[in-house]
């Protein structure tokens, strides 16, 4: 008797979790700095030949930027930067590098490997900036408008979905 | 008028869904024949109100009725006629339209096909699936019902999604409904068993080619599902683990546990619990499939319409149907006893391993589904479960049941000895081997994946062959004569199987060869430009403007070239649907046996040049091949004799008894 209810136990337990799931939104965004500015941070430049010793997130203001944060000892880094080399080809919006915890030279070899679709890479070799961000894996995504706010927030590879279905979408009309 | 018609109907088929459910079940617990008699009639009243529902629908849509809001917000004057019928079922209100319509077609096949099944069995069948009935009559009328008028009238409607505008989304929704709901007949036939007391072998006789008929409409609604994304969402995938395909695939594997359990119920009288249990989960999953993708809980590509009010309803439906039927399990199950006992090494043992592994893949599958919604639900934060999860955990499951699948049908009832089986399967597998070592070589790359892919489905089909060898010589030797001579002697399910195996086979066959030796290339294209892939040269020659019927695009013309020879012309497509304001991606495909060509439009960049991606796919069509042969297999079983002849020989029978009793 007691081993016939285990499917009915089961079964009760997936309802609770189904029940409080109708009260949830899957596509509410998950970060709490959504909506928040970004924090502001200086940072040494990755690549010796970029203009400027350091890389300042205010010079940004006044353009809708992504910034990618990524890493060469990161898997799943390699997985979306096929979309990262398309989305610098074609150069609808600029996007930033985060190299989080990471080599320099290492990064470098990475980046020469694979190619660099950034306009400009910061180095958070101590991922105290990545902290700041809220990031907690990597490779994360921002979408950060002309006033400097966070409006997006993607945790994980990037895709052809994620980008054709709510990245691309938000920055075209940030843009505006 | 005629959408108030329509209306009319449902109401009237939830009023004989009621009564069909209450005299039915009622009159088979007192026994009273006169009320056990109203299922039938009643079954077949609710089909024919149900269809004359579902023409209703299909005549606002072929009329542009745009009064009516479903046809108003799914479909559009400049429509193709047949999108606009495939439209009426393109909606969410639509779409429960024809679950209904499936619904009552089963039941009405039921009432027609089981004149052997005894009445109070019947009379309890039919009323469990009148309840469903009457479950899913109660959710169209109070949530979403499809002939809500829309006043003042829409001038135009704002057409169906341009992902449904496609001939594969014609017929992939009533397969795969006619395999979802079909599961329904079993779970009727399972609770009525339980209610009734009566779990024998002729309860699963009975069972069993429904069953499979189910299982063979849901591998074909599975497979056309995905051969519609391969082609339609234009990124060359075939799976991607999202929910909703996730949804149709858990009933499928534990569709399968079931009808392979079946076998040892009707054959040897045991697994009994199981097969009731495997019953009753796999109809649930169903259920659970349908809430899932109508109640927007997880976010999903394929979710269209969704809408929590809807889920609350569906859960409620998903509580009383699943939790009742688990309870009655829990009741009566313990009481069924065990079937008879059976050594570790025998076939029942190997179709009970694999019965454990294909319900532990369903599981896994339910846990990757649900896991975002479980971590939500507990505030633990937002996550996705991506196909890296779902094949860590799927291969090394599926692996040991496909090598078993070579072994079971080998074995015998009860008892096997394992050096006999060794050595009867030695050259199966020496020849499995064989060709994993050697075939990745002529492809210019052997992988282990490859080699181990290659392996599993040669051994199936070896072993398969193996077992054909075997049965023909015990015949001859018997019956004297070639052993050739006796292929015809072999009944149909037999073949069956082994047609489905070897679909299995095929299957595994595409799989390994697209994921081993695919190549992908995404390029820069000027007119001119050429690329080369998996030895072909593809030249873009230039661009032409299309002008569709409620869509504006452009079109690439691609000349496919071999050693200098041209091969055909491949014209991708970008459309942009004017109404939805949509573009789309319509990727050109040249199908072969042994590859396919695939080229889609990527973005046009500065200087009229175009991202092109290209991708060689090497016997990727075996992928649907191998599930079309799957369900031929089920059509083929069903399709055999001992059903017919168990159905007669009961009839006569029947009219025995009736002339002794007069």
């Amino acid at each position: 008797m007691a081993r016939a209810l285990i499917p009915l136990a089961v079964f009760a337990l997936i309802c609770v979790f189904l029940w409080i799931g109708l009260s949830l939104n899957p596509r509410e965004v998950p970060s709490p700095l959504i909506g928040k500015p970004a924090p502001v941070f200086e940072l040494p430049q990755l690549r010796e030949g970029d203009a400027g010793a350091s890389f300042r997130s205010s010079e940004l203001k006044g353009q809708v930027w992504l910034l990618n944060v990524f890493a060469s000892w990161c898997a799943p880094c390699l997985e979306e930067h096929p979309y990262l080399i398309d989305l610098a080809r074609r150069d609808v919006v600029p996007v930033y590098g985060l190299n989080y915890k990471d080599g320099r030279q290492a990064a470098l070899d990475w980046l020469g490997k694979h190619g660099d679709p950034y306009s400009g890479i910061a180095v958070d070799a101590q991922g105290r900036t990545g902290i700041e961000f809220g990031v907690y894996g990597v490779p994360e995504t921002f979408v950060i408008d002309k006033a400097g706010i966070i409006r997006f927030k993607h945790i994980g590879p990037l895709n052809q979905r994620v980008l054709d279905e709510q990245v691309m979408p938000l920055v075209t009309s940030l843009q505006q | 008028m005629i959408p108030e018609l329509g209306h009319f109907a449902i109401i009237v088929a939830l009023m004989v869904a009621i009564m069909q459910a209450f005299f039915s079940l009622a009159g088979a617990a007192i026994g009273n024949r006169a009320w056990m008699n109203v299922a039938r009639p009643a079954a077949h009243a609710q089909f024919a109100l149900v269809t004359l529902a579902f023409v209703c629908l299909g005549y606002a849509f072929l009329n542009n009725d745009f009064s009516v809001l479903n046809v108003a917000s799914n479909s559009n004057s400049a429509l193709p006629w047949f999108y606009r019928i495939a439209a009426t079922w393109g909606s969410h209100e639509g779409s429960l339209l024809l679950w209904v319509l499936m619904l009552s077609g089963w039941m009405s096949a039921v009432a027609m096909f089981s004149r052997n099944v005894p009445t109070d069995m019947l009379a309890r069948i039919l009323g469990v699936m009148a309840l469903v009935a009457v479950g899913f009559f109660l959710f169209m009328l109070l949530t979403s019902n499809p002939f809500d008028r829309l006043l003042p009238p829409a001038v135009d409607g704002r057409d169906l999604n341009p992902l449904l505008q496609d001939p594969g989304m014609v017929i992939h929704p009533p397969m795969l409904y006619m395999g979802y709901v079909g599961f329904s007949v079993v779970f009727a036939f399972a609770v009525a068993a339980l209610l009734g007391g009566r779990l024998d072998s002729a309860w699963a006789r009975w069972s069993r080619p429904w069953t499979t008929v189910a299982w063979a409409f849901l591998t074909i609604g599975i497979a056309l599902g995905s051969w519609w994304a391969y082609y339609e969402l234009g990124w060359g995938g075939w799976w991607f683990w999202d929910p909703v395909e996730n949804a149709s695939f858990m009933p499928w594997l534990t569709g399968t546990a079931l009808m392979h359990s079946l076998a040892v119920t009707e054959k040897r009288g045991g697994f009994k619990s199981w097969t009731v249990l495997l019953a009753i989960v796999t109809f649930s999953l169903s259920l659970l499939g349908t809430f899932l993708v109508r109640s927007g809980v997880l976010t999903s590509v394929h979710a269209f319409a969704t809408d929590p009010t809807r889920g609350v309803f569906i859960l409620g439906f998903l509580i009383f149907v699943v939790g009742t039927s688990l309870a009655l399990f829990a009741w009566r199950a313990p009481r069924v006893g065990l079937g008879g006992k059976f050594d570790a090494v025998s076939r029942e043992a190997a179709l009970l391993s694999n019965n454990i592994l294909l319900m532990v893949a369903a599981a896994s599958v339910l846990l990757g589904t649900l896991y975002p919604l479980f971590l939500d639900a507990l505030g633990l934060g937002k996550i996705s479960v991506g196909p890296p999860y779902f094949e860590a955990v799927f291969v090394p499951l599926m692996a040991p049941a496909l090598f078993l699948m070579g072994i079971g049908p080998l074995a015998r009832w009860k008892q096997a000895s394992l050096p006999d089986l060794a050595s009867r399967l030695k050259w199966a597998f020496a020849v499995a081997l064989a060709s994993a070592v050697l075939l990745p070589l002529t492809m210019g790359k052997w992988t282990p994946m490859i080699a181990f892919g290659l392996l599993l489905a040669v051994w199936i089909l070896a072993s398969s062959v193996v077992n054909l060898r075997e049965r023909l010589m015990q015949l001859a030797a018997n019956g004297g004569g070639h052993p050739l001579s006796y292929l015809k002697r072999l009944p149909r399910g037999y073949y069956g199987m082994l047609l489905a195996h070897s679909g299995v086979a095929v299957f595994i066959v595409g799989v390994t060869m697209v994921n081993g030796y695919e190549t992908e290339k995404d390029v820069r294209m000027m007119p001119g430009n050429t690329v080369s892939i998996g030895g072909y040269v593809i030249r873009l020659d230039g661009f032409e403007d299309v002008d569709g019927p409620n869509y504006t695009g452009v079109r690439g013309v691609l000349t496919v070239s071999k050693n200098g020879r041209e091969q055909t012309v491949m014209r991708p497509e970008k459309r942009f649907y004017t109404v939805q304001q949509m573009p789309m991606t319509e990727a050109a495909i040249d199908t072969g046996f042994t590859r396919d060509l695939y080229v889609s439009l990527g973005e046009a960049v500065d200087g009229g040049a175009w991202i092109v991606r290209v991708y060689h796919k090497p016997f990727v069509d075996w992928i649907w091949g191998g599930a079309f042969l799957m369900a031929l297999g089920g059509f083929l079983a069903v399709s055999d004799r001992r059903y017919r002849m168990a159905r007669a020989a009961r009839r006569d029978v029947r009219d025995g008894e009736a002339v002794a009793t007069a």
